[in-house]
């Protein structure tokens, strides 16, 4: 397609990493280290009520007891949690009314990211929330979003104007409790968007978040959460790089997604995070937890994910099927290379009658990399006539790299049919072969191989990011190759 | 153009895995010719077409290949199709997920970039492409499908000539173009093929049979054995081959 084309043109263009600038503004950060008073510090920056700042405390000391979870295929050394900044904020004026008011530098850098801020030259049915480093730097379309009752605002914004909807539903699909590094998120957790859908509304625009580490040592924890309300849709896409950086940067975000009767929410990642240099040095940690909660009847949750980035990838976004003909999709594409460790997948948990899932699931493995899915398909006893239908295809590129397939399939009810198909293949050199005595060349071959392997996955895309993901693919695989 | 020697091999040797196939060949085609060349199973007829499409793993020992007074040898597979070598595939691959659509435009704006040539858009790419698809049958409903898959043998011989004219090649080698044919699958090709010959075009049809020379006539036959041309002659040899089988060329009767 022209765009695989446009992919290998852009290849030629930019350095491996086009993402790798830093942005040179002057920040306030939290002092280094963390402990109860970082807890503090970063819920007074926000302002936060007295509950919030207990729930943090009690992760806080939650996360103290507990230790890093070492079951996922992946390796590095351990992590000092102590050296590093736990929020960071670009100095700016006080209080954001418009644009106007945003630190030029901040948008010069969403600019060069190619996320154009000002309305006028944004993607038109577009909305975005900007974060960088710990805040968030503008969010755009808000009062046309507010005129259908839409709420999509930084997660800060959130508890001071909507703090009943925050209360009720923060929390409640991850606990704070629930694994090491959502622990820790929930004590230091410092942006993130909120969206509520009103029952009935059909979101008039998609929404997308757009994250960005650019501080030094600093680590990320943003926490999402969307409520879609009865009978309403919302698709939602977050976007994220970083700067290329030698030293290693913690990335642990929450996102937790809730779905009433009838109600569907479309979210999809494309995840661009500095990967590190060929010898894996650098690079983004990305530890995050993201869990959907089908909570109410007819209700549906979609997760799409391209995964390109990170030194290290440990994802897993589930759905959590409760509601009764509650359905939950999974669709990935997670593209290995150098040196990257990818152990990513998901997690369906049927607990409701006649719920049904599918995991469509493209690992590409190339370099040294390791590439692994990881997925859990669960049936609860009550859980009647339960579907899924699970698909893993592996690709590998060259001969140094390795994928690894581990699903995991508990059911408790006979009724439960259950359907795992698996494939594992390489790019041929015959396949390669007859694409360039086409006059393709080597890197735009491989890129057009690739985006026909990940077509299933890729479709899912909202357009105007589909054709993004797929530069996204051969941009990722440069050098994979010869 | 008549006089243009398009493609000359001169003593030609290359090896596969280590093992000699090709031992000596020489061959002149000019611009508008049609050459045969046929020959018993083992005789290096497939590895002759790989080594001019410089597929890796074939390997030249001795001897030149020069393509429009350039030296083929130094080209890569892609380079050289941008100069205009074709190779149908006796076996065409399958590409997964690609849609035959989309594998025409990448390749055809591929070769177009290369050569310095403007892109062609979308739109005008559809219209070019259904203009050249309607003679050789290819639906549709074929193109959106992705490359080869579950194509039948004939659709995947269609698509081959519908990528040689869409591509307009110089130089086209047809690899056991017949193989796996049906005689009014056969037809349909050949007519496609014939429809592609011009005075600016040179074509090596290898076959094992003489039946795709009656659709395809060539000006000039060569017996290959054992990795040599060892007879050259206009296109009764084929019909006597015919007759005789290879028992005569050193080889087990095909």
């Amino acid at each position: 397609m022209a765009a695989v084309r446009e992919t290998v043109e852009t290849v030629g263009e930019v350095e491996k990493y086009k993402y790798g600038f830093t942005t040179d503004i002057e920040s306030e950060k939290a002092p280094r280290g963390l402990n109860e008073d970082t807890v503090r510090f970063i819920s007074a920056k926000k302002n936060e009520p007295a509950w919030l700042l207990e729930w943090r405390l009690a992760a806080f000391r939650r996360w103290l007891t507990m230790t890093e979870p070492t079951w996922a295929k992946v390796s590095y050394p351990p992590i000092d949690f102590q050296d590093a900044y736990y929020y960071a904020a670009p100095k700016q004026k006080a209080k954001l009314d418009s644009l106007d008011q945003v630190d030029p530098k901040l948008l010069e850098t969403y600019e060069k990211l190619g996320i154009p801020l000002t309305e006028q030259k944004m993607l038109a049915g577009v909305a975005v929330d900007a974060v960088f480093d710990s805040v968030s730097v503008v969010t755009t379309f808000k009062e046309k979003l507010a005129e259908v009752g839409v709420i999509f605002c930084p997660m800060s914004e959130a508890v001071q104007k909507h703090p009943e909807l925050v209360k009720k539903y923060l929390g409640s699909v991850v606990p704070t409790s629930d694994n090491f590094y959502a622990t820790l998120n929930s004590a230091v957790f410092s942006e993130g968007s909120f969206v509520y859908i009103p029952e009935g509304v059909r979101c008039p625009m998609e929404l997308s978040t757009y994250f960005r580490i650019n501080e030094k040592q600093t680590g990320q924890f943003e926490r999402t959460l969307i409520i879609a309300d009865k009978g309403s849709y919302v698709s939602y896409l977050e976007g994220c790089t970083a700067p290329q950086r030698d030293e290693n940067q913690l990335h642990a975000a929450v996102v937790e997604l809730v779905a009433l009767d009838d109600a569907e929410i479309k979210y999809s990642t494309v995840q661009n995070w500095y990967p590190g240099d060929e010898d894996g040095k650098g690079g983004v940690y990305n530890f995050v937890t993201k869990r959907g909660d089908c909570r109410g009847t007819n209700s549906k949750i979609s997760w799409t994910q391209v995964e390109t980035g990170s030194a290290i990838t440990w994802k897993y976004p589930s759905c959590i099927l409760r509601g009764d003909n509650s359905r939950g999709e999974f669709y990935s594409i997670a593209i290995s290379n150098g040196r990257q460790q990818v152990d990513s997948g998901t997690k369906m948990i049927h607990l409701g009658r006649n719920t049904t899932s599918r995991i469509i699931s493209k690992g590409i493995s190339a370099g040294r990399s390791s590439n692994t899915y990881r997925g859990l398909v669960s049936v609860h006893r009550k859980a009647e006539n339960v579907r899924n239908f699970t698909q893993c295809d592996s690709l590998l590129i060259g001969s140094k790299c390795s994928a690894h397939t581990v699903p995991y399939i508990e059911t408790k009810n006979p009724s439960a049919i259950l359907e795992h198909e698996a494939t594992t293949s390489k790019i041929s050199d015959d396949q390669l072969f007859y694409c360039m005595q086409r006059g393709i060349g080597e890197e735009e071959a491989v890129a057009l191989i690739v985006n026909g392997f990940c077509r299933d996955v890729l479709q899912q895309l909202p357009m105007e990011f589909a054709v993004e993901a797929q530069k996204l693919v051969g941009i990722s695989l440069e050098g994979s190759v010869g | 153009m008549k006089e243009v020697t398009m493609l000359e091999i001169r003593n030609l040797h290359a090896k596969v895995d280590g093992k000699e196939i090709l031992k000596g060949i020489d061959l002149d085609i000019r611009a508008g010719e049609v050459h045969a060349i046929m020959g018993p199973n083992g005789s290096g007829k497939s590895t002759l077409s790989y080594v001019l499409a410089g597929r890796e793993g074939y390997e030249i020992t001795e001897g030149t290949i020069r393509f429009k007074g350039r030296d083929l040898t130094e080209m890569s597979v892609d380079e050289r199709a941008v100069a205009g070598v074709f190779l149908a595939f006796q076996y065409p691959l399958e590409i997964p997920g690609v849609t035959t659509m989309t594998f025409l435009k990448t390749a055809l704006n591929a070769q177009r970039k290369a050569r310095g040539e403007e892109e062609l858009d979308a739109v005008r790419f559809l219209k070019l492409v259904r203009e050249k698809a309607k003679p050789l049958n290819v639906t549709d409903d074929m193109l959106k499908r992705p490359l080869n898959v579950g194509y039948s043998g004939g659709e995947k011989k269609r698509a081959e000539v519908l990528q040689m004219s869409l591509l307009e090649p110089s130089l086209c080698v047809l690899d056991e173009t017949d193989s796996g044919l049906d005689i009014d699958a056969l037809k349909t090709v050949a007519e496609g093929v014939n429809a592609l010959r011009s005075p600016e075009r040179a074509m090596i049809v290898i076959t094992h049979y003489q039946r795709l020379l009656d659709y395809i006539v060539p000006d000039v036959v060569h017996v290959l054995s054992k990795g040599r041309i060892v007879r050259t002659g206009g296109k009764e040899l084929a019909l006597e081959l015919e007759k005789s089988g290879y028992a005569g060329y050193g080889a087990d009767a095909a």
